[in-house]
């Protein structure tokens, strides 16, 4: 069903041959053409240094791409934060305000947006519901555990009522049992919430559990090597995890990497 | 015993014990007190002129304070425009410098006499010497922002004003307070060589023109009285900035927060 809903909806983000070499010369990502349709979760998935978090930076604007172009919701990034084309970036670290309590934390983006603070409290108030830290909102975030830093950036992000969820590795930092849990709230999540993410990590197993399609990518050069379509119909349970179709997928997952690594050249 | 009475025990405990080697030393070595004068007699003096100590204590406080707001209020706008702008930064934080290094019992003498009036030229020396730790403390600080929070701002398009009221000064609040502790000292320091550079063509009514005066006409005792005045003054002025420091960091800097164990 999901599948289904992806290709007949509207492309979210065109990426159209851009690719990344720094000023010092490393080819951080070559060429890549990639379009991410509306509601699909799309993991960028390989090892260090195949440009995943370049690509996403790219994505989120924070780089700009060497060659090539990137489209959003089929226009240029300056329309970007009109009504129905909100993009939103979580990163690996939580990021959030030492002197403020999570209250304040998660209603950052709306304080400075100007946002009357009446209905900014209600957007936080929700936002905290969906990531179950009602209780916690007039702690500060030294009394909180990092599963907990990390659902307080993730409201923080939701609390702008995004479209696009961009996510760098955002569990990475975390114990495995509070990334298992995390990663199941994640995608009720982007299933309540009809989100299209974009979600970079280096677990196979996380990255077969959560998404609609993985993008594999290799490195040396950075290159993206092949999409795979994860066909489990959401919304999943942990049970997932140990049936013979996910672990099917990680066999093919993990050759795909592996000969990516033994084969991969130097660019020179 | 709780951890709190031990911070407070101990340091007192030590402060007993030297006064009373102290006192034993005075009388066993029979040190005359016009050299060294014992602990007893030291108090003595200082109940007897507490009077005249205590209005001229209260002469260099002013002094002092006065000193001190100057320093914070030029300190921080200095701060916060070599921040705002590289190139002021670079033009003119080498005079800056010059503050902290100038020896202000060298250049007292010329500011007391380009500024008419005593008491203002005893502030401006003070202020001098205060000044520096502030502007040094407060650029750190404002520059010591989390660059994962930066960008944060800048993603959700932020203004300069925003970013600096909502970010670069909180993240510069540990730094500053750290930077008064440091100021208030040598506000004091500032008046007290101020005034005793000044001598007589100051105002001749703060404590460290008692001091003066008591070193010409011998009365060692009160010398000590005077001194111990300045000492416990520096001391809870002290306290005072890191009384201050608590209130604004209790609940979030590692500085002050205080940790289970």
């Amino acid at each position: 069903m999901s599948a289904l809903f992806a290709s007949a909806a509207d492309p979210v983000v065109e990426i159209r041959g851009a690719d990344k070499v720094f000023a010092n010369g490393t080819r951080a990502l070559s060429p890549v053409d990639l379009t991410i349709r509306g509601g699909e979760f799309v993991t960028l998935l390989g090892p260090s240094g195949c440009g995943k978090s370049t690509l996403l930076k790219m994505i989120a604007n924070l780089i700009a791409p060497s060659a090539g172009s990137l489209g959003w919701w089929q226009s240029g990034f300056d329309h970007v934060g009109e009504p129905g084309k909100n993009l939103v970036m979580v990163f690996q670290d939580a990021t959030l305000m030492p002197w403020a309590r999570v209250q304040r934390n998660v209603r950052l983006p709306l304080d400075l947006a100007q946002m009357a603070r009446s209905d900014a409290d209600a957007r936080v108030a929700e936002a905290l519901a969906l990531v179950g830290l009602t209780g916690f909102e007039t702690h500060y975030p030294r009394q909180l555990s990092g599963g907990m830093q990390m659902r307080v950036s993730i409201a923080r992000a939701l609390v702008t009522e995004p479209n696009l969820l961009l996510m760098d590795e955002p569990f990475g930092a975390l114990d495995e049992i509070t990334r298992n849990k995390l990663d199941a709230d994640i995608i009720q999540l982007w299933w309540k919430k009809k989100l299209t993410v974009v979600f970079v990590t280096h677990s196979i197993y996380e990255a077969i559990f959560l998404s609609t399609r993985i993008v594999v990518m290799a490195a040396r050069p950075g290159r993206v090597l092949k999409n795979v379509v994860i066909d489990e119909p959401h919304p999943r349970t942990e049970g997932f995890r140990v049936t013979q179709k996910f672990a099917a997928y990680a066999k093919e997952l993990t050759e795909l990497l592996a000969e990516a690594s033994a084969k991969g050249a130097t660019d020179l | 015993m709780s951890e709190r009475l031990v911070r407070w025990a101990a340091p007192l405990a030590v402060g007993v014990v030297v006064l009373v080697l102290w006192h034993v030393l005075v009388k066993a070595l029979d040190v005359p007190k016009f050299l060294v004068p014992g602990p007893l007699l030291v108090l003595d003096t200082l109940i007897a002129d507490w009077g005249l100590l205590f209005r001229s204590l209260l002469v260099t406080l002013k002094i002092t304070f006065g000193a001190f707001f100057l320093a914070v209020v030029i300190g921080t706008t200095v701060a916060f425009l070599f921040v705002q702008s590289r190139w002021v930064e670079m033009s003119l934080f080498p005079y800056a410098v010059l503050l902290q290094v100038t020896p202000i019992v060298a250049i007292a003498p010329l500011i007391i006499i380009w500024v008419k009036q005593p008491t203002l030229a005893l502030v401006v020396c003070a202020t001098i010497v205060a000044l520096f730790p502030i502007i040094s403390n407060t650029i750190l600080g404002l520059r010591s922002v989390n660059p994962g929070l930066i960008n944060l701002f800048r993603m959700n398009k932020a203004t300069r004003w925003q970013t600096l009221t909502q970010l670069r000064i909180p993240s510069a609040a540990p730094y500053f307070f750290g930077g008064l502790r440091i100021s208030s000292g040598l506000a004091l320091i500032g008046a007290v060589v101020a005034e005793f550079v000044a001598g007589t063509g100051g105002t001749g009514a703060g404590l460290a023109y008692q001091i003066l005066q008591a070193g010409y006409q011998i009365n060692i005792p009160r010398l000590f009285a005077a001194l111990l005045m300045i000492t416990v003054t520096g001391v809870l002025l002290f306290l005072l900035m890191v009384f201050l420091s608590k209130l604004a960091l209790a609940s979030w800097h590692e500085s002050e927060v205080v940790h289970e164990s």
